[in-house]
Parts: structure tokens; sequence; C-alpha cells
């Protein structure tokens, strides 16, 4: 039996068994991960909702099996991004002070809103994602006058070029760490690893260099997510029937699109994801509203 | 910081921690599988039960919970293993910080990382704002 309309979850019709559903969990999560992983949103973005929206789960399992998910993705790209020597260990780790103790602040707030309220949420962060997807990355100009904080915190470094390495400097520091707190506590409260937030604190206020900001974002995404781990799984909110398949649907994905990236064009594929999201995001906000999740 | 060869350098330790992650992981995703095939085979033609939540029971929320079941060979405990060690491996990856760091005799960065560990031992180990 296949999915018929979003009003009748499949799941209230109980045409699906444990195995049936498992399955297609993983389908859906294999693809989320691979458009993840060309568009560099990463698959946990419409896990929830597709979760929620289409398969009638609770929104409190969907978060709990994306946020596992969420780590698998990134500690499973670090070791292809490292290679390419663009990520700033230093700023990440810095940085990482924030979003740990933000993370655990969502995650604590996320026991205690409605489900509805969460799935709002989740859907004005969604919209603000597409809209930064289909945007597309922007290169700032990472010169000019050093910050002193960075200094002092000798984040300034260099990356890779065809012509040698360039250097650069890292500005805005405490706005940075402002924004990653923000980034934090929405991974922590919706499960997501906030990779679009991140991406902006780094490139828009402290003017990283593109790809130093995605690859720091990455290494970073994990250790927020681990830290909201914790606080979910003491919940219960972390059904292992359910992360199965979608943390090895989403990893086997994101390891097929970090492979047929290279080399690809993501300029229309963004737009098609953001569009997906856009759509999700409604749907999510909705629902929230009109009390059905 | 040092250049020659067998110095702690930032890129060095990056690839040496990359390829930790890389097999942290895969050996994650193995467990789970072990743990999803038995799972499915015991329990694959019930009928799912996601769309309520209940919350997990007591076993399956605490690492000594999960290991005992894994041990007993029960799926979703294999499974939860599996995660357990998912979750693991950033965590193992900040540990590792620290050690380079101090390797490097970077004692501003030794204390930065000490931050972020604590706070991921804080929320793994039960603590809640």
């Amino acid at each position: 039996m296949v999915l018929e309309s979003r009003l009748t979850p499949a799941l209230e019709r109980c045409y699906l068994n444990t195995l049936e559903l498992t399955l297609l969990i993983w389908v859906g999560s294999l693809l989320a991960g691979f458009l993840g992983a060309l568009t560099g949103l990463g698959g946990g973005i419409i896990i929830t909702p597709l979760l929620t929206l289409a398969f009638g789960i609770d929104i409190r399992y969907a978060v709990g099996a994306t946020l596992v998910s969420v780590i698998a993705t990134s500690s499973g790209a670090a070791a292809a991004y490292v290679k390419e020597g663009f990520s700033n260990i230093r700023i990440g780790m810095f940085l990482e002070i924030a979003t740990t103790v933000g993370a655990v602040v969502g995650a604590t707030f996320a026991a205690r809103l409605p489900t509805t309220t969460i799935a709002v949420i989740f859907g004005v962060v969604l919209l603000y994602s597409a809209y930064v997807s289909s945007r597309g990355p922007c290169e700032p100009a990472g010169d000019g006058q050093p910050d002193h904080l960075a200094r002092l915190l000798r984040m300034d470094s260099s990356y890779p070029t065809p012509d040698g390495p360039k250097s650069y400097h890292v500005h805005a520091v405490p706005a940075g760490f402002g924004l990653m707190f923000g980034a934090g506590v929405l991974s922590g409260l919706l499960g997501i690893g906030s990779g679009a937030l991140k991406v902006i604190a780094m490139d828009r206020a402290m003017r990283l260099p593109f790809k130093v900001s995605t690859t720091t974002s990455n290494f970073m995404i994990g250790v927020t997510a681990a830290a909201s781990a914790g606080v979910y799984l003491r919940r219960g909110y972390i059904d292992p029937g359910l992360a199965m398949p979608v943390m090895l649907g989403v990893l086997a994905g994101s390891i097929i699109g970090a492979r047929v990236l290279t080399g690809a064009r993501t300029r229309v594929l963004r737009l098609v994801f953001g569009v997906v999201v856009a759509v999700l995001a409604v749907e999510m906000i909705y629902h929230g509203l009109t009390g059905r999740i | 910081m040092n250049h020659h060869s067998g110095a702690w350098t930032d890129q060095r330790v990056e690839v040496i921690i990359g390829d930790l992650l890389r097999a942290g992981v895969l050996l994650a995703a193995a467990v789970v599988l072990v743990g999803g095939g038995i799972f499915l085979v015991r329990h694959g033609s019930a009928a799912p039960h996601y769309a309520v939540f209940q919350g997990e029971p007591a076993d399956l929320r605490t690492p000594s919970g999960v290991i005992a079941d894994a041990v007993a060979l029960r799926g979703r405990g294999i499974i939860q293993l599996g995660l357990l060690l998912l979750l693991a491996t950033p965590v193992a990856r900040v540990a590792f910080s620290v050690f380079a760091f101090a390797m490097q005799r970077d004692v501003l960065y030794v204390v930065v990382t000490l931050i972020v560990l604590g706070v991921l031992v804080f929320s793994l180990a039960g603590g809640a704002l």
C-alpha cells in the first residue's frame, strides 16, 4: 500500500508493518541524505518534516532520530573535508563553546515546549534555510583590518589555492560567538545541524572564506549535536527502531552524494531543494498552527 | 608552530582525527545494522508504534542499560549501542584535540577545548539546565 495523502498518514491507517515502514523510511532518508550532501544543506533538515508529515510519526521521535543522523553525516564527512586543508580547528573549537552550551539549553527547552510550537519554529527555520539555499554562496572579503580578539585567539590562518596558500583575517568574533549560541539552541531544540545558520555566522559576520566556513561548520555540527543527544537519550526521544533506518539511510545517501558532487552543477539542484524545503516549511507551520502534529 | 616531520601540526592532527571519525562511524553503522537485522526479524511484522509518543523504556535511556540489553542480544539494545558509539565519535574528536593542543604547548586552546569537553561530558552524564 502506498502513501495516499498527508491527511491520512499511513500509520493511522495501519497498512504498514514495522518492516515495510522501516524500508520506506530508509529510502526516504537515503534521498534526503543524497540531496543534503549535493546542496550542502544537510539531509537532517527535511527528515523531520518527512517523518512527521508523511509518516505521521510523533515529532519528538522524529527529532531524536534526525539528531543521530546529523552526527553520522558530520563525522562521516570529516575525513574527506580535512584532507583539503580548509577547516580551521581553532575557530571551530572556540565557537563550539557557544554551540554546545546553546545545544544543551535548546534540548532542555524542547522538553518543555508543546510540540505544536516546535513545529512552527521548525517551519520558520526551514523557510529561512530555503532562502539561504536559493541564494547560494557568496565570497566575502577575508582581508582588511584584523580583529583584536581574533588575533588574541590566534584565529587568523591561510587556506590552499592553486597559487599557494592565501591568508585571511577573522572579523567580529563576539557577533559570531553570539550567532553560534543561537545556532546551538536551534540545533538542540529541533534536532538539526543548523548548518545554514553556522555558515551565515562565519561567512557574513566573521567574513571567513566560503570553503573555510563550510568545512569548519561540518566539524562543529557533530560536536553540537552530541551535546544535545545526551539530553534526548535520557528523555527517551531516541527510538532505536526508528533511528536505525534514518541513520543508515542518511549516511549512505550523503556518501553517494559526496561522490557525485565532484564537478556536478548544483545551481538548479539548490533551487529545486529550496522549493521542496519551502513547501515542507509551510506544511509544518500550518500543521503546527492547527494543532495537528 | 613546528613544521618538521613528526610534529603535531594542525593539518596532521586533522587527518588523524578524520580517519578516527570515519572508522568510528563505520563501526557504529555496522553495529546498528546487526541490531536492526535482529530487531526486524523478530518484530518486523508487528504494527509500528511511533505515532504516539511514550518515551523509551528506562533501559534504553542510559549507557549501562543499553549495554545490558546489547549483551542479552536484544535487537533494540544492539542498535542503541551502535548509536552510543556514534555519539562517542565527536566526543573522541574533542578529547583528541585536547591532547593535540597540549602537544603543541598551546595552553589557551587546551583550556578552550577542555571547556567544550566539559559541556559534552556534563550533557552525556545526565546534566540539564
